[in-house]
């Protein structure tokens, strides 16, 4: 009992998790990069919305790694690293999860949609 | 003679799974780490909603758009919300490492309540959507975003009640090692739904209105 308790302080002791400091930072790094995205799209600051998607799309990439370090400490030396190989994997699937759904079903809607066709152009009243 | 043999062999034989880090290579808790890959798991479910609202995500059926139904100060009030909770629960976690249950229990209070008024400003809004006639039924685009933004409510809700059952359990128990491991699964948990909201915040609302 004695041994086990042992084991379950250890890891918690050596965890580490997060100091006032990387708290303070990730909030503070988190409120500029929620304010930004935020005035470019409310004032539309930039005439171009697709230049405003990308921009607002890179500050989200940016804060999810600020809260991933900053918050949930995912380095390399947490659990032994394994943490950071479970979150790596995760993201790339993740991403080919939704850039392949999009990819497809645009392909779809622009192909397959009825009267898309070449040969059914003329058919359709 | 076998027996000797065998251990001369494996005293011997180059341990290729050594990696150099002795026993700091295993993972450090079993239990914190297989809550970790449950959360992993729980990003791909996201992932599918994400997915299936990005293909559902411009089909109006002639029913509302972004432009017409989304409150953008509200979102943002509520992104403040989540982002303020987050750092109160870090504070809880601080407080837990220093063995203060008072200020751990204070702080845990805190996040609850930001965690309840996020779930009401949400709540309004789907009330006064569906008062607008911007049913989940209108339209697969509000189809996937009640289910998108539902889900991520209903873990905040599950959240809340966690930490309910933590003030319990800490009251009862102290900071025991027990109770230490959970409040930090539970932390994983709180911290892992904000970084979803920041999804949800930018590919729901923000790139809606920009649409």
């Amino acid at each position: 009992m004695s041994a086990e308790r042992r084991d379950m302080d250890a890891p918690l002791a050596i965890e580490g998790h997060g100091s006032r400091k990387s708290y303070l930072v990730g909030f503070l790094l988190s409120v500029v990069l929620t304010a930004i995205p935020f005035w470019l799209v409310m004032s539309n600051v930039l005439e171009n919305p697709g230049a405003t998607s990308a921009l607002v799309i890179l500050f989200a990439v940016l804060q999810i790694l600020v809260h991933t370090f900053c918050f949930l400490h995912v380095n390399t030396q947490a659990e032994g690293g394994w943490t950071m190989l479970a979150y790596i994997f995760t993201a790339v699937i993740l991403l080919i999860t939704i850039a392949g759904s999009l990819w497809i079903m645009y392909h779809l809607n622009s192909n397959m949609m009825p009267g898309m066709m070449p040969g059914q152009m003329a058919e359709t009243p | 003679m076998e027996t000797t043999a065998g251990k001369i062999a494996a005293s011997e034989a180059p341990l290729f799974y050594e990696t150099g880090e002795g026993h700091e290579a295993h993972p450090a808790s079993p239990t914190l780490l297989g809550f970790w890959i449950y959360l992993m798991s729980d990003a791909l479910l996201f992932a599918s909603i994400f997915a299936t609202f990005g293909v559902l995500g411009t089909s109006y059926a002639g029913g509302p758009t972004p432009r017409d139904i989304f409150d953008l100060p509200l979102v943002a009030l509520n992104t403040a919300i989540l982002l303020v909770s987050s750092v109160t629960y870090g504070f809880s976690m601080l407080a837990m490492e220093r063995g203060e249950i008072r200020t751990v229990q204070a702080w845990l209070a805190v996040t609850a309540l930001l965690g309840l008024s996020f779930v009401g400003v949400e709540l309004y809004e789907f009330s006064h959507l569906i008062a607008e006639g911007a049913t989940p039924q209108r339209s697969g685009f509000l189809s996937a975003f009640f289910t998108l933004v539902g889900t991520h409510g209903a873990h905040v809700t599950f959240g809340i009640i966690w930490i309910g059952v933590m003030l319990v359990q800490v009251q009862k128990r102290g900071l025991i090692a027990e109770n230490r491991r959970r409040l930090l699964c539970l932390s994983m948990f709180w911290h892992f739904l904000d970084v979803v909201w920041i999804g949800v915040f930018t590919y729901v609302y923000l790139l809606g209105m920009l649409r």
